[in-house]
């Protein structure tokens, strides 16, 4: 495997415990306030020229979240956050309004190189085919999106792929329609402070019988000090379609905790498909548990046809805290949820996640596989909650649960919510946990594979089955990226 | 050349002393066989030999060509030549046996400072060395050592061997869990190993692998200390006596 070589090569570049993501842009910003009240709801959404229908459902939902608390059930400690000590708005001066590549910031489009994220929009000759995958993405900087490649040829399909702020402008209808039907405003405490102040997001429409002619991304950072980011997505998949989609994730390293709460909605009609991969690597704190980046985030995909299907995977190996489970209601007879997830956690770091599948139509099928992988100080808890209402008959669940425990202080925890309420449906569970063993280690290193070889060896083979669901654009950096998590954690 | 100097080596968490002095030299292009009862050590210096963490060395060295390693970790070793060929191998769940040559073979090639394989050559190299060892290439493709037989394992680590390219192989109870068949697969498979610039330390409790791998010398380990050494028909005279002459037990 080239890609552990690669890791290794990767590893050696960059210093111990140095976040490869964690330098800062210099940009000139506009902010709101510090604090949260409904002035400031009206500002965002001033600022984004929102119609008045949509200052009121921020308002609402505002109030809600004001009435609600803090969720306290998930495995996670850490000191209250003060959410009037943050900034809810936070955009480099010069991007509002419509933009194209040649327009943006070039300290912004320096930064998206330094990432390696591709900005460029890669002409394609006629009869020359670059080599290069070609995907459109959505970049999203703190509070706005700052740029949408692709979306002429996009729009030659019939897809729409655009920050939210410009589909709430050029598609109201669309977004009124779907906008909160999956996840509703007062949902949970942190899904009501989204909605009221969320400034953006990604929005993709894909018509009725077309598949997405390429992959779809979306890049999130998150640069100002003391800033929440709280983006939307809401993505859309009519009759037939069939859409790809990626987001990814970084933040500059930073003594404080950072919040991060955002919303996706999937909504899937009849005889489509959503495919949604995850590549989430926000600032996981220090070798010492400070700073990081607080990710709470309602990720929920509705099945609403029949026949229709829904596919999260998730590699997760930032974040100081994680808190998130991608979801599926199969509500449509015949419709598929299936969730693959690969947790990373070293350091100090805390994830609890996993994923809700919620049968509710005839025939409705899930597949949750779940790969935690738990080093250093961490704690990797899998927490998930399958389902089977009265209605829903012939629903069936495959669940697979692997955690993976690198050192002896780190810990890993499971656990399952079952629920039939269905006499005919047919659930299967099955758990596991290991640790890698010295002997294997020391197996792999008799072979010539240094101890960092070994572990990123190890560590790719135990997480293979979901590694194979993500695109393959994607691939060979996923498995960077988990070495370079791990990096540090034996010896 | 190999040369163990007065070796003492204990358990690094408990009092336990396993070798007591063992002094052993085998020049390269010989083989050499070292047998013993149950409990003697014979594995332990295997370990000490690769590297392994848990054991600690509190006399005497070990030189290979002329070079200490006992302070070297255990890839340096693999890279100076050292290959261990495991009694029990480990499996590697989801690693594919190619991916797991591949990985192994370009570390140590880098670490000699040889140029990495390419994926063709890799290929041909692996085929080539395979179909020599009658190893099916469709096992390859299996994670390694995964819902492998005894025979598929030990072949698998005699592939690994000869991909590898080591000049120092330890082989540790090679023939334990091997069938006829499969024994004079592997054995073959070391014979064809068998070279000027190679040395080998073949470790067993039974004569029998020492008709097909046939050794320069025998040595009787026992008791932590080499007992006794002698030509290829020391291991004939052992399988009719025991090994109680040596430890002052009847067999």
């Amino acid at each position: 495997m080239p890609a552990v070589q690669e890791t290794v090569a990767q590893v050696k570049k960059i210093d111990v415990d140095q976040y490869k993501y964690g330098f800062e842009t210099d940009i000139e910003m506009v902010k709101a306030p510090k604090g949260l009240n409904e002035d400031i709801v009206r500002f965002i959404s001033e600022k984004k020229a929102e119609p008045a229908w949509m200052l009121e459902w921020r308002l609402d939902a505002y109030r809600r979240w004001r009435a609600m608390t803090e969720p306290t059930w998930a495995k996670i400690n850490y000191p209250k956050i003060d959410f009037e000590d943050l900034y809810y708005y936070a955009a480099p001066k010069n991007s509002e309004g419509p933009k194209s590549l040649a327009d943006v910031d070039p300290e912004l489009l320096k930064m998206y190189e330094r990432l390696g994220v591709p900005l460029q929009e890669q002409e394609i000759l006629a009869g020359v085919k670059s080599d290069k995958p070609r995907v459109a993405v959505d970049a999203v900087f703190d509070s706005v999106s700052v740029v949408t490649t692709f979306k002429d040829e996009l729009a030659k399909a019939g897809v729409i792929f655009c920050s939210i702020s410009e589909a709430l402008r050029e598609h109201p209808e669309l977004v009124r329609k779907y906008l909160g039907s999956v996840v509703p405003q007062s949902d949970n405490y942190y899904a009501a402070l989204n909605s009221a102040v969320f400034s953006d997001g990604s929005f993709v429409y894909v018509p009725e019988g077309v598949r997405c002619p390429m992959e779809l991304s979306t890049y999130f950072r998150i640069n100002e000090r003391e800033t929440g980011q709280f983006e939307r997505t809401l993505i859309i998949a009519e009759k037939g379609a069939y859409v790809s989609y990626l987001e990814g994730c970084t933040a500059p390293m930073r003594d404080e905790n950072q919040l991060h709460a955002a919303v996706v909605e999937l909504i899937a009609l009849d005889d489509a498909e959503i495919k949604y991969s995850t590549v989430q690597n926000w600032y996981p704190g220090d070798k010492n548990g400070k700073g990081g980046i607080y990710n709470f985030v309602t990720k929920r995909g509705d099945c609403r046809g029949r026949n229709s299907k829904i596919s999260w995977t998730q590699v997760e190996t930032g974040s100081a805290i994680t808190w998130k489970y991608p979801s599926c209601i199969l509500r449509g007879d015949n419709s598929r949820g299936e969730f693959y997830s690969i947790a990373v956690s070293n350091g100090y770091q805390q994830v609890d996640s996993g994923t809700k599948m919620i049968h509710l139509g005839k025939n409705t099928s899930s597949r949750i596989i779940s790969k935690g992988i738990a080093a250093g100080f961490s704690q990797n808890t899998y927490r998930g909650l399958v389902s089977a209402h009265r209605k829903a008959t012939g629903a069936r669940n495959f669940t697979a649960c692997d955690s993976l425990l690198i050192g002896d202080k780190c810990g890993a925890h499971t656990v399952p919510y079952i629920e039939a309420k269905n006499s005919s449906a047919h659930f299967e569970h099955e758990a596991t946990t290991s640790k890698i063993s010295d002997d294997m280690l020391f197996y792999c290193q008799q072979r010539g594979l240094s101890e960092e070889e070994a572990v990123a060896l190890v560590v790719n083979g135990f997480v293979r089955d979901v590694l194979q669901q993500l695109p393959m654009e994607f691939l060979a950096e996923t498995q960077k990226l988990i070495g370079i998590s791990l990096e540090g954690s034996v010896g | 050349m190999l040369e163990i100097k007065n070796l003492h080596v204990k358990l690094a968490d408990e009092d336990k002393v396993i070798l007591k002095g063992l002094t052993l030299s085998v020049p390269k292009g010989e083989v050499h066989a070292i047998m013993g009862p149950n409990g003697s050590g014979k594995s332990t210096l295997a370990y000490v030999l690769a590297g392994r963490e848990g054991y600690e060395v509190t006399d005497g060295d070990i030189l290979w060509n002329g070079e200490s390693i006992i302070e070297m970790e255990p890839d340096e070793r693999a890279a100076k030549g050292v290959f261990l060929a495991f009694q029990y191998p480990m499996e590697i769940p989801g690693v594919a046996g190619l991916t797991f040559l591949r990985t192994a073979t370009n570390a140590v090639r880098k670490k000699r400072e040889l140029p990495e394989m390419t994926t063709p050559e890799f290929m041909k190299f692996v085929k080539e060395k395979a179909a020599k060892l009658n190893i099916d290439f469709e096992m390859l493709k299996r994670p390694v050592n995964v819902g492998f037989s005894g025979g598929e394992k030990k072949r698998s680590e005699i592939l690994q061997m000869a991909m590898l390219e080591p000049t120092l192989c330890v082989l540790d109870e090679t023939d334990s869990g091997l069938d006829i068949d499969a024994l004079k697969v592997v054995s073959d498979g070391v014979n064809a190993l068998r070279g000027p610039d190679r040395a080998m330390l073949v470790i067993t409790h039974y004569q029998r692998l020492l008709n097909h791998i046939v050794p320069d010398k025998v040595h009787v380990l026992a008791d932590g200390r080499i007992q006794k050494t002698g030509g290829k028909e020391l291991a004939l005279e052992l399988e009719k006596s025991g090994y109680a002459e040596f430890t002052g037990k009847a067999a």
